[in-house]
């Protein structure tokens, strides 16, 4: 399959303002130290890594809320990687982002309806609110929820309204950061389930960030390990958890609590 | 009604006391020339220090006594209260408008149009208000148009300063990166992202800003730079009745009264109408 996305030596630094001397510029903080892979169109794709080893930075940079300071970003085989914000606009309705915190990601003063048909609103498509609706009902959901108020919903209602809007405008990519990490075990499985559903039967691409392997094991093809902001591991899933090549992903597999604990220990 | 802690909010009548004083104001405000027993200008030596109707002395038709010149405090306040509104009303609008579109862009945007807005905001700060607003009305000249404008003039940075900082908190929220993401502008983000949640904050500022504009207008008529001192004015009745406070207090009680009430409505009706109308809230 052709690849969707491809990412050659990204790389990504912010300024630390902490450390900012007196006079001049400040001393820049290395995020992403020179990142490449390929996303294959149809693939669920997990990225893992501890927290501060880049994950959500470069899912930021994939889907262009940052702009990467090194490297090439091609989408579809556009190069995205320093387009201006007006330019990435046609763009925007084909890579979407479902948030880790829907609290934050959704505006507490709209209702589920008009979050769902903003994004379809924006990118001009014609039948939004129809469109909403039918998004509303693939996570889920029912009907009457599009009146309601995101603060008025349970958590995990709230992460599929995250999810309906980003399936609303049917991009070709769709990035899931740490979305069930804020999530109770039931929510979880139940929002993993939806998703796992949703990426079959649209056959979405999916970037699915996390810090959770047994989570990425159940949904994902292939898998990059992130530490420290370079790529330790790259390979498809069953290969990752059979034979870890790097000693960091070796470490993260131990740490999956294991589901028949030793008597003993217990 | 209840909030997250469980706590029962006492929306109910936080909005009801200040909204029916406030209603009955502007009523009388519209109807002083029918409902004011007397005329607010005439003056009667013979009638002048009269006391309020339930004490010894009092003068049928004349409710709240009168004042030195022997015209009568209840026609006097009634009629006062067109000019408060009108301050309250229109220096309190434009005075919101202006503070709360600046700090907007400021708290939104960052960049170079926070640095001017901010700086702005900090040298316009530096300038001690009475004096300002005194100087101001000795360029303009009296007029309830002078006392407008430098309220506005004034006052726009008490919005600007809270308007650009919650701004800036909701900035930070994800749901400006969601709206980035389906590719909203940034000025619509502003406007339909941004806006719905600063407005709470906004109308209980300008819900206070309208009771401060009543007593900028007061201590104005007060110092003497008003309206010209023949139209009845609460600061103005206030200023009068000081000179005569040991023989008769209504004649500055009863408008000290009145501005109190108004100005504590305008507070109150914000809070009020926040604790009502605000779904995060509710």
């Amino acid at each position: 399959m052709p690849d969707l996305y491809q990412i050659s030596d990204l790389q990504l630094s912010l300024p630390d303002r902490t450390r900012k001397p007196l006079l001049g510029p400040s001393p820049r903080i290395e995020i992403l130290k020179g990142l490449s892979f390929n996303v294959a169109k149809g693939e669920v794709l997990g990225v893992v890594g501890g927290s501060g080893s880049g994950k959500s930075t470069l899912g930021r940079a994939m889907v262009r809320l940052a702009e990467p300071t090194g490297g090439s970003i091609h989408f579809d085989g556009q190069d995205i990687s320093h387009l201006s914000e007006a330019a990435l606009r046609p763009l925007r309705g084909r890579f979407q982002m479902i948030f880790q915190d829907p609290m934050s990601s959704l505006n507490p003063r709209h209702r589920v309806g008009q979050l769902i048909a903003a994004p379809l609103q924006v990118q001009g498509v014609e039948g939004a609110q129809t469109r909403a609706m039918e998004a509303l009902d693939q996570v889920g959901l029912p009907a009457d929820f599009a009146r309601r108020y995101p603060q008025e919903l349970s958590g995990g209602q709230r992460q599929r309204v995250g999810i309906a809007r980003a399936i609303a405008l049917r991009p070709d990519f769709i990035l899931a950061d740490e979305i069930v990490s804020g999530l109770d075990m039931s929510s979880q499985a139940q929002v993993l389930n939806l998703l796992a559903g949703l990426v079959r039967d649209l056959g979405l691409t999916l970037a699915f960030i996390s810090h959770d392997l047994s989570v990425v094991r159940r949904l994902c093809n292939r898998v990059i390990v992130l530490h420290q902001g370079v790529i330790v591991e790259n390979a498809p899933t069953d290969q990752v958890f059979a034979a870890p090549q790097a000693a960091y992903t070796r470490a993260l597999l131990d740490a999956i609590p294991l589901p028949d604990p030793d008597q003993v220990w217990v | 009604m209840a909030d997250a802690r469980g706590q029962k909010r006492r929306a109910g009548l936080r909005l009801w006391l200040p909204a029916l004083w406030l209603g009955a104001l502007v009523l009388a405000a519209l109807l002083a020339p029918w409902i004011a027993p007397k005329d607010p200008l005439a003056q009667d030596l013979f009638l002048g220090r009269l006391p309020p109707f339930w004490a010894v002395g009092a003068e049928p038709g004349y409710y709240l006594g009168t004042d030195s010149l022997g015209r009568d405090v209840l026609s006097r306040i009634l009629h006062g209260a067109r000019i408060a509104l009108v301050v309250a009303l229109v220096a309190g609008t434009l005075t919101c408008l202006i503070g709360a579109s600046l700090g907007l862009l400021a708290g939104f945007l960052r960049g170079w149009t926070d640095l001017v807005i901010s700086r702005l905001i900090d040298i316009w700060m530096a300038f001690p208000p009475v004096l300002f607003s005194i100087l101001l009305i000795a360029v303009l000249g009296p007029g309830l148009d002078s006392i407008i404008i430098a309220i506005v003039v004034i006052d726009w940075t008490r919005f600007a300063r809270v308007v650009r900082a919650e701004a800036m908190a909701q900035g930070a929220m994800d749901y400006v990166a969601s709206a980035q993401v389906a590719g909203r502008g940034r000025i619509s983000t502003m406007l339909v992202e941004i806006l719905p949640n600063v407005l709470p904050t906004i109308v209980v500022l300008l819900t206070l800003e309208m009771g401060i504009a009543v007593i900028v207008e007061a201590i104005l008529s007060f110092v003497n730079l008003s309206i010209s001192t023949d139209d009845p004015t609460w600061g103005g009745m206030i200023a009068e009745g000081r000179t005569s406070i040991h023989q008769a207090w209504w004649v500055i009680v009863f408008p000290l009264i009145t501005l109190f009430l108004t100005v504590l409505s305008f507070s109150q009706l914000g809070e009020g109408l926040k604790d009502r109308f605000d779904p995060v809230l509710r």
